[in-house]
């Protein structure tokens, strides 16, 4: 089994009007073994998958699998019908249907649904996995992570040769991603080759045995796992040997305590519909503060509350010492509040509009939209934020859909800075982006918060929330359940105040 | 949230389809279970729901057309064009060689008519990508206008063979009521009524047990996904077109049956009629919720309202406009508190 070739793909060229997204890439897929695709966003890794699964077809290339020479994949069914099955980083299900139905739709020749069979077999397909849902069950009725473990059971159903799972761990939480890499280990070990994309080293480093990395639509090149040291990927991903990631937070001061001044923001027994316990909680001037605990545990929706995303139900909210009631995120605004969501998709971006309207979008909802800006000014705030982020945009009037997904957290960002806004939350601003953007990201709030803004970050990562945050608010079961700083401020204290230990 | 759990409940059990379906129903039942008790007189027979589906065939047809295209994410609007030119056409054919136009001839016209409209208006829709809006727009305006061009005065049919199949009645045993003499009146419906309850269980099983109808809901559902998970979205949105125009036509044919008559101005409106049953039925304009049974029960509670209007002595046309939009509100309103409360629901 080890080391037969199932998959070659030799020299795939793809070109997007402006952007030469894929140029003479080769990838070499072998049966049994999981293969992680790595790159920075706009690499091309998402146009080499589509182009696998017929999402996309390709200009120029061969692809021969499993013996079979130049197989011609014009569509998602012509790959499904081949054995490539995809579970992608977007739940690509219809949340309308039953969950059985999203496992077999598409599927079979028969023009009649059996419904008894169908649920049967896919509940028996869910226990196997341990998925906690029902065959009857309306998807949409289901959380994001069981949605995406449905769309795997899916892909493991359909018995095919390659599994691509395109970033399948970015909603998942710890033990869900665990469960996750049994199943790849069971498929790996039945010789189904598995395409594994993600932006977690850890995650990599830990199932996969070999890496392709792809830069700026070239191939950089194809390694086993051992002979790869991770600062050497990332070097590789990057381009470039990359200053340490543990450093950029040396020059941030630290948490001054209790009796520093007085709190930009305060809350006292704050609490939402969202379904979290009340809870209390402060930003100074210039602090970086986060909120951590699972996913789940209510970090979202404690900000969300802060920002009135969510209906605020109860609770006293000063700034700067002055009672102040927020309804919604436009008072929230108004004060001088703001928010960069967690779903950028659904909360924040508008695809089809240009860089430069995503970016004073804000802005012009607060000025009054009879009250439109120049043009001239409209382009030089861009402009101005476009270079100052470094966002890679052909031009401010680029729709943002076009750009990357870390390109479109810059927009977002920059959206929000344009305001000047005292008080900043980002909520998994690093989520799905390159590690670079990553990096760019956390030097950004640090340099913010030096300059006196006010920020609460959240982040999965809690090397990242380590090397940003100067306080970190620790929450479990929808609970604050804890509060680290200083010397506290440690993998494992975090940890355990999770836990609920001693 | 606690997402290793599974979240039980009735209420969540049920599917969203299903949930509006029943809403619908309930409120079909009480609407005219008041009418029985405070209007009294017609409502106590049988004969009066009868009624109501005798002059509703068409609609019914149609409406369950528009319910498919409206599950696939889509619109037709030209369908009350279609019903009027197929009329038309029907009219004037049976009436060639001294009113001997053979009928089951005019069957085969009505429901050619109506499959080219499907078939073109699919074409554009599903493979050149063109709002179904406003393709079925000008298709409205085509069919309208073809029917004052083949005849601009109203056109009544004397055919012997067409009228025995227009006046046949269907007797409903047991359902008859004894009139001031005492003497039996049986309860009958019209063939078209048979044809709309048919045109319901069979698209019902379609849309419940076939591939096809399957595919109608995954596109309606969300488009991209349907195709990343391998369904054929334009075969899909293509035929959910070819289907609605035959039900067109199949209506317009019932429709005929039922006036006798070809004119320009028939079925006027009859697309918005069969939009707001559809979307009273429990379908939703945005796509992949919907049922034909809904759909029924949409148009049922439709005419049992405008019944109800002209009973309590509002005989005009603007009450039964105004009714149908306060209707078409209290509907909608119940929807999207159920549909909201739900996810509020299963939020916890």
């Amino acid at each position: 089994m080890e080391n037969t070739t199932l998959l070659e793909m030799r020299s795939i060229d793809k070109s997007f009007p402006g952007v030469h997204a894929l140029q003479n890439v080769d990838f070499t897929l072998r049966s049994g073994e999981i293969h992680a695709l790595m790159g920075e966003n706009g690499a091309g890794k998402s146009t080499l998958i589509k182009v696998l699964t017929g999402v996309y077809s390709k200009d120029q290339g061969v692809i021969n699998l499993d013996g079979r020479f130049d197989v011609k994949i014009h569509s998602p069914q012509d790959a499904q019908n081949l054995g490539i099955s995809t579970v992608y980083q977007e739940i690509t299900l219809c949340p309308n249907l039953t969950v059985a139905e999203n496992m077999y739709i598409g599927r079979g020749k028969k023009p009649i649904t059996n419904w008894r069979k169908m649920n049967s077999d896919a509940d028996k397909i869910l226990r196997k996995l341990d998925i906690p849902a029902r065959a009857t069950q309306q998807l949409g009725t289901c959380s994001i992570a069981v949605q995406q473990m449905v769309a795997i059971a899916r892909a493991v159903d359909m018995d095919c040769k390659v599994l691509i799972l395109d970033e399948p761990t970015s909603s998942l939480d710890e033990q869900e991603v665990e469960k996750l890499f049994g199943l790849m280990r069971d498929l790996k070990a039945t010789g189904v080759g598995i395409i594994f994309v993600t932006h977690f080293l850890d995650q990599v480093y830990e199932v996969c045995d070999r890496i392709t990395v792809l830069r700026d639509g070239q191939l950089v090149g194809e390694y086993e796992i051992k002979d790869l040291p991770r600062v050497q990927l990332v070097s590789k991903m990057l381009g470039k040997e990359m200053d340490d990631l543990s450093d950029i937070k040396s020059d941030q001061d630290a948490y001054l305590g209790e009796d520093a001044d007085e709190p930009v923001y305060e809350a006292t027994q704050l609490w939402s519909d969202a379904g979290i316990k009340p809870f209390d909680f402060h930003i100074r001037k210039g602090e970086v503060n986060g909120f951590t605990g699972l996913l789940g545990s209510g970090r979202s929706e404690s900000v969300r509350a802060i920002f009135g995303a969510d209906r605020v139900l109860g609770g006293i909210v000063r700034m700067h010492g002055r009672q102040v009631h927020i309804r919604g995120p436009k008072d929230a605004m108004k004060n001088g509040i703001a928010y960069l969501p967690e779903d950028r998709k659904i909360d924040g971006i508008i695809g089809d509009l240009s860089v430069r309207e995503n970016i004073i979008l804000a802005l012009q909802v607060m000025k009054g939209f009879f009250k439109p800006f120049t043009k001239a000014q409209a382009y030089a705030f861009a402009d101005e934020y476009i270079k100052k982020l470094n966002i890679k945009t052909a031009s401010a009037d680029t729709p943002v859909k076009s750009l990357s997904g870390g390109n479109q957290q810059k927009v977002i960002l920059a959206r929000w800075l344009l305001m000047h806004p005292e008080y900043l939350i980002l909520d998994e601003p690093t989520r799905g982006i390159d590690v670079g953007t990553k990096i760019d990201i956390q030097k950004l709030v640090l340099e913010l918060a030096k300059d006196g803004m006010s920020i609460t970050f959240i982040s999965s990562e809690t090397d990242e929330m380590l090397r940003t945050c100067s306080r970190l608010i620790v929450m479990r079961d929808r609970k604050v359940v804890g509060e680290l700083s200083g010397e506290d401020l440690t993998q494992s204290m975090i940890m355990s105040t999770i836990a609920g230990g001693e | 949230m606690n997402k290793t759990k599974l979240k039980g409940g009735i209420f969540n059990r049920v599917s969203d389809t299903n949930l509006l379906l029943s809403i619908t129903v309930v409120i079909f039942i009480l609407m005219y279970l008041g009418a029985i008790i405070f209007l009294g007189s017609g409502f106590k027979k049988p004969q009066m729901l009868f009624n109501i589906l005798n002059a509703n065939a068409a609609l019914i047809i149609t409406a369950c057309g528009m319910s498919l295209v409206m599950i696939s994410g889509s619109i037709d609007i030209s369908v009350g064009g279609v019903v009027a030119l197929v009329s038309m056409c029907c009219a004037v054919y049976l009436d060639v060689n001294h009113h001997n136009g053979n009928v089951y001839v005019s069957m085969l016209i009505a429901l050619g008519i109506g499959l080219a409209f499907g078939i073109i208006q699919g074409l554009l829709v599903a493979y050149l990508n063109i709002q179904p809006f406003i393709v079925t727009l000008a298709g409205m305006f085509f069919a309208r206008g073809m029917t004052t061009i083949v005849s601009t005065a109203p056109f009544n049919v004397k055919n012997q063979a067409f009228d025995k199949l227009k006046l046949t009645r269907i007797n409903v045993p047991g359902m008859g009521s004894y009139n001031k003499k005492g003497l039996y009146i049986p309860a009958y419906v019209e063939i078209g009524v048979l044809v709309a309850l048919a045109v319901v269980v069979i698209l019902f099983l379609v849309l419940r047990y076939t591939r096809l109808g399957r595919a109608f809901y995954a596109v309606g559902g969300n488009q991209q996904s349907a195709l990343m998970l391998g369904v054929n979205v334009k075969r899909t949105k293509f035929l959910s077109h070819v289907f609605c125009g035959l039900l067109a036509g199949l209506g317009g044919y019932v429709y005929f049956l039922h006036v006798g008559s070809g004119a320009a101005s028939h079925a006027t409106g009859m697309e918005m009629n069969a939009i707001a049953s559809s979307i009273i039925g429990g379908t939703m304009l945005t796509g992949g919720v919907g049922n034909v049974v809904g759909t029924l029960f949409g148009v049922l509670s439709l005419s049992t309202i405008q019944n109800i209007v002209s009973s309590a002595g509002l005989d005009q046309a603007w009450w039964t406009g105004i009714t149908i939009a306060a209707m078409l509100c209290i509907f909608l309103l119940i929807q999207s508190i159920v549909i909201r409360q739900r996810k509020r629901a299963l939020k916890r």
